[in-house]
Parts: structure tokens; sequence; C-alpha cells
């Protein structure tokens, strides 16, 4: 059966598309194309003079270990991220999906952390961590540990993380919730049969079941630590101290509006791009294409 | 092998009671067939055998362990579910060595009984195949392969069929029949379908609302229904039931469709009229009802020779020896 719709005149489908063409071209393509535009070019802080300078950025930012730095910073931050997002979310979930009574209740509260504002919840983590009003700070110096992360790198990165974490648990946990519901009740109880507790029910059974989820999972949460923990970064600790917590998003940021180094800047958005295009071709191959079982 | 006995054996979820206890010895080697119309508890009762209910009230016991207080797994039981409830990661053998694996027996004692039991089900070349590269008829086989490597105490059976069309379903209950006769594993198996229950059972138990109406072997079931809710259930057609008087009490009087014969209109014992003929090939059906003015009892009448009116009187007779006589208040078999 031909279930496509068929449009007689010739312009309606255009003129049905074209508000999305435009928001797309408009801040999408053009912006992106202004991007590598500006990578081949080297412009003077005050913006008078612009010179074509071929690759030059781009060996410019491989030879700079601050850029390098990073990259490495940007690789710990989105593994830590994706990690234990995931890891959490799948221990909640497991449990949420357990629970009978008040199971509504318990699913809204996790799922409204994902509707609060990255730069919300970075405030909100940042002023429980505050080192000098903080009330975890204050739990955390009566037990003898000296917080302050506004000076010690780690701390600072500790932070960041379970900021952009606790954000984007409650996502993780809407797909896993889904994916347990969906496993027959039936495969549990002929594991349980079988002779399988509920440890090795979980990683024989469900987990593997579970597989094309936390997959799917993976890949967007390293998307989501790679770019949308942007607000959650410069409400709290701004790339500091000493670029500890400068990922590569925000490193892009700070050199082209900061700095107003804009074809370093640019160079970085264009190797950004590639990081993501890279990115979605592995979430199309194997995650679209290849179920796991 | 086992015997199965229930004492007294009740289930409520929250409130509400659905099995109002249940009673019976289910013997070393048997074939029980719980027979009964969805939501009369069956299921309940089978899951309660398997540990997959706690049981409310009363004792189960599987040879000599009560085992009430017994998880799944030390109950000594296999488990064919309706929609058989293979792990769709794992490939056949896989799915038959899973239970094995996990009591911890020698890799070549599992590789023996996911052998021998593939052979039995004529699995063998299928053995690295996933669930879903299988037919109906090939995932029912590997569930029951899977049951079978267990060598457990008592088969349990959930509507095992009811998932395969009508055709693959008649030949895999000759090959459960088979099983049963070559292993000898006592076996409880739970169906909606009375053919089912009348070809598969050394004895049947039907079930209506939690309750058991009637226990018996088969034909016993089939000649002595013991209520007219068995009456009606047992047997295709079901049973006729005409509302009648005999010794000044309101009885039903109950004669299967197989018993009536057409004959003439003087030596009749009553004439249906006839709203629909049904000819079948091998014989016909014939549904009408008795009375002129339509308010009387529905009748079918099952013929051996065609009947070629659509419409009509059908005048019929039945041989005393195949009546019944059911209570009309408590709908309770009237003994004669």
């Amino acid at each position: 059966m031909e279930k496509r719709v068929v449009f007689r005149s010739a312009w309606l489908p255009y003129a049905l598309l074209a508000p999305q063409i435009a928001v797309t071209l408009v801040f999408f393509f053009w912006p992106a194309g202004q991007a590598i535009w500006y990578s081949f070019q080297l412009q003077d802080a005050f913006g008078l003079k612009t010179q074509f300078v071929g690759l030059e950025n781009f060996r410019a930012l491989f030879n700079d270990p601050h850029y390098l730095a990073s990259f490495r910073i940007t690789a710990l931050f989105s593994f830590l991220v994706a990690i234990s997002g995931i890891a959490i979310a799948l221990l909640l979930a497991t449990m949420a999906d357990r629970v009978i009574r008040g199971a509504l209740a318990y699913r809204t509260l996790l799922i409204w952390p994902y509707a609060v504002a990255p730069a919300v919840a970075g405030v909100l983590w940042a002023f429980l961590f505050a080192p000098s009003i903080g009330i975890v700070t204050y739990v955390l110096k009566k037990n003898g540990v000296d917080w302050n992360w506004v000076l010690q790198g780690d701390q600072a990165m500790l932070l960041v993380v379970i900021a952009s974490t606790w954000k984007q648990v409650s996502y993780n946990f809407l797909f896993f919730l889904a994916g347990l519901q969906s496993i027959p009740r039936s495969l549990i109880e002929a594991a349980a049969i079988d002779g399988a507790g509920p440890g090795r029910r979980f990683w024989t059974i469900v987990f593997p079941l579970l597989s094309p989820t936390t997959f799917f999972l993976l890949v967007v949460n390293i998307v989501y630590a790679f770019f949308d923990t942007f607000g959650v970064i410069d409400a709290t600790t701004q790339g500091g101290p000493a670029g500890a917590t400068q990922i590569l998003v925000y490193k892009a940021y700070y050199d082209g509006v900061k700095a107003a180094d804009l074809g370093g800047s640019s160079a970085q958005s264009a190797i950004l791009m590639l990081i993501v295009i890279a990115l979605t071709v592995v979430q199309f191959r194997f995650v679209e294409r290849k179920v796991q079982y | 092998m086992a015997q199965v006995i229930f004492r007294g054996v009740r289930k409520s979820f929250g409130n509400a009671p659905v099995i109002h206890g249940f009673d019976m010895d289910v013997r070393d080697g048997e074939f029980v067939v719980i027979v009964g119309p969805s939501g009369c508890g069956k299921s309940t009762l089978l899951r309660m055998v398997a540990g997959l209910e706690a049981i409310s009230d009363g004792e189960i016991a599987i040879g000599e362990r009560v085992v009430n207080r017994l998880e799944p797994k030390d109950r000594d039981i296999a488990m064919v579910f309706q929609n058989y409830a293979l792990y769709p990661h794992m490939n056949v053998e896989g799915n038959m060595a899973y239970g094995l694996k996990i009591r911890g027996l020698p890799q070549a004692e599992i590789d023996a009984r996911v052998a021998r039991a593939a052979q039995i089900l004529e699995l063998s070349p299928l053995l690295k195949r996933k669930p879903r590269e299988l037919s109906g008829g090939q995932r029912q086989r590997v569930a029951m392969g899977r049951a079978i490597v267990r060598k457990p105490a008592v088969f349990l059976f959930d509507e095992p069929l009811s998932n395969l069309d009508a055709k693959l379903r008649v030949q895999m209950r000759a090959e459960l029949q088979d099983l049963h006769r070559r292993l000898q594993t006592t076996s409880l198996y739970v169906t909606h379908d009375q053919v089912e229950a009348m070809t598969l059972a050394q004895r049947m138990v039907v079930m209506n609302g939690g309750r058991a109406e009637q226990i018996g072997a088969p034909l016993e079931v089939y000649k002595k229904p013991a209520s007219t809710f068995v009456a009606g259930f047992i047997g295709s057609p079901p049973m006729n039931l005409i509302p009648a008087g005999k010794d000044g009490r309101e009885v039903l009087l109950g004669v299967r469709p197989e018993h009536l014969q057409p004959c003439a209109e003087g030596e009749a014992k009553m004439t249906v009229n006839v709203d629909l003929v049904e000819p079948l090939g091998s014989d016909t059906l014939v549904y009408g009802h008795t009375g002129d003015n339509g308010d009387g009892a529905r009748v079918a009448v099952r013929l051996h020779q065609s009947f070629a009116a659509q419409t009509g009187r059908l005048p019929v007779r039945f041989d005393p020896a195949h009546e019944h006589l059911f209570d009309k208040a408590t709908g309770l078999r009237i003994e004669d």
C-alpha cells in the first residue's frame, strides 16, 4: 500500500519546509560555514586586518600544549559523565522497575532534573559545594576533607562531572526504564526457574537485552558531555582553575570571545564539527543498523 | 520423578480471592491437564507450583517436600511458557544449556544432555541459530528442550500450544504425548482448549471461578459431567441443556449433540426448529431451538448424514442412557 503523501502542487512542500530550512540555514549552516572560512584566516585583535593563512591555525593548535591538554580533559570529562550517568540511571531504572506502589511518583520525580537548564544545574551544585558557604563543603570539612574546587583542579573536575551527570541521569533513566519494561516478565521467570539468582539474571539476561539501549545512550551521553555541558562549566568553574575543566567547546568559546583569537577559535570549532560527524556516523552505523542480538 | 500434592491451596491478590481451596494428589509420572476458561485461576495454580506466585494458604508438596517457602530454582521443576520465553540473545544451544551451566554441571555432561534433547526434538541442525531465526514450532521445541535437559521432577506447561496454528498444534500435541510416554515425568499442563485436555490428559481438572468443578479421567468427565459448567465446557458443540420438570423438581436435561438422532414425528422426544446448518464434511451440525415461540432452549444436533433443509423442523430422539440430569438451582449433577 502506498503510504506516502503526494503533493499535487509543486511549491507547497517547499513552503511547508521553508521555516525549518530557514532556521537550519541561518543558525547552523551559515555560522558553520563562517567558522570554516575563518579557520583559514588570521585576524588582528581589533578586527581591522584579515589575512588568509591556510592551515596555519590548525598547525598552531596541534603544537599548543594547552589545546592538547584540553583534549585530554574533554576525554576524561566525557568518559566520567557518560559512564557515571549510565551506571546511576541503570541502577535507578532497575529499582524503579520493581516498584509497583507509587511507581508514577518516583518516575516523575526522577525525570524532573532533565527540565533544569544546564546553567541552573551548574549554579545549584556550585552553591552546594561552594568553598565558603556550601552545605556539602561544611560536611566535608567536618570530616577532614580539604574541599576547595576554586583552587584544586581535581575537585573542580569532580564538581562539573557531578552537575553534568545529575542532569543527564534523567534522560538515561527514561530510556532504561522503557527498555526494562519491554523485556517480557516470563524471560526473568524462566531464568529464575533455571536457577539464576537476581544478580545473575541481571548480568546474563537483562543487561545483554539492554545493550542496544546502553550503546545508544553511550553515544548520546558523549555528545552531551562534549557540547551541552557548556552551560554547566560557564556557570561554575569557567574552565578553571588553571584550565583544569576547560573542555574543547569551552576553550573554543574562550579563545574566540574572551581572547579575541577568531582564527584559532574557528579552527577549534571546525575540529569539533569533525568529532560530531564521526560520532553521528558511529551512531548510525552501529545503533540503527545493527541491533545487538 | 515425584508426586505433587495440593492441600487446601488458596490464593488471593489483595482482597480478591482467585483460588478457593484446591485439593489434589497428582501421582508420580501422571499427566494432569488443568482446563478452564480464562480467569478461572488455572495459570495461577500452575505458577504457585512453580514458585512464581506465593501461596496464600494451604500447602503444595513436590515429592516428599513441602515447597511453599522454596525458591523456584530449589523446587526441581521446569516450565514451558506460552510465549516460550526463550533468551533472544542466546542460540538454541545456549538456551538449553543456561540452566545446566548455572547449576555447575561439567561441560561434558552439559554437551551430552543438550545433544540428547536436540536429537529427541529434532533440533540438532538448529543448535547455532538464534530464537528469532526459528519458526513458531521450532521455538516451541527449544522451550521444551530447555525443560527436558534439566531432568526435573515435574514439568509445568502453561498453554504451550496456544501460539501455534491449528495444524501445528495437532502435531505438537502428538509429540507431547510421545515425549511423556518416553520420559514418564510428572506433568501439569494448563490450557483453555478442551480438545488438548481430552487428548493429552490421563486425568483432567476442570476449573471454574477458582474452584475445581471436576477431577477425573477425560472420558469419565465426558460421560458423567459433575455440573452444567463441565457439561457445557467439555465437548464441542457443548451439551444441550433443556429445562424440564422431574418429580416436581426443576431440572435441566442434558443430552450431547452426538446423541440426538433424527426420527419420525411419532417417536420423537422433542422437535428442533432449525436455525442454522453447518456441513463439516464428515458430519453436519444443526443448530436450532425447542418450542414454537422462539423462547425455547437452544439445541445443537450432530448428524452423521447430510441434512439438506436449511430451515424447518427436525424431530429427534435419544437413548435414555445418554440422558444427564442437573439441578437447575445449583447446576450440580443429580445421580440416578
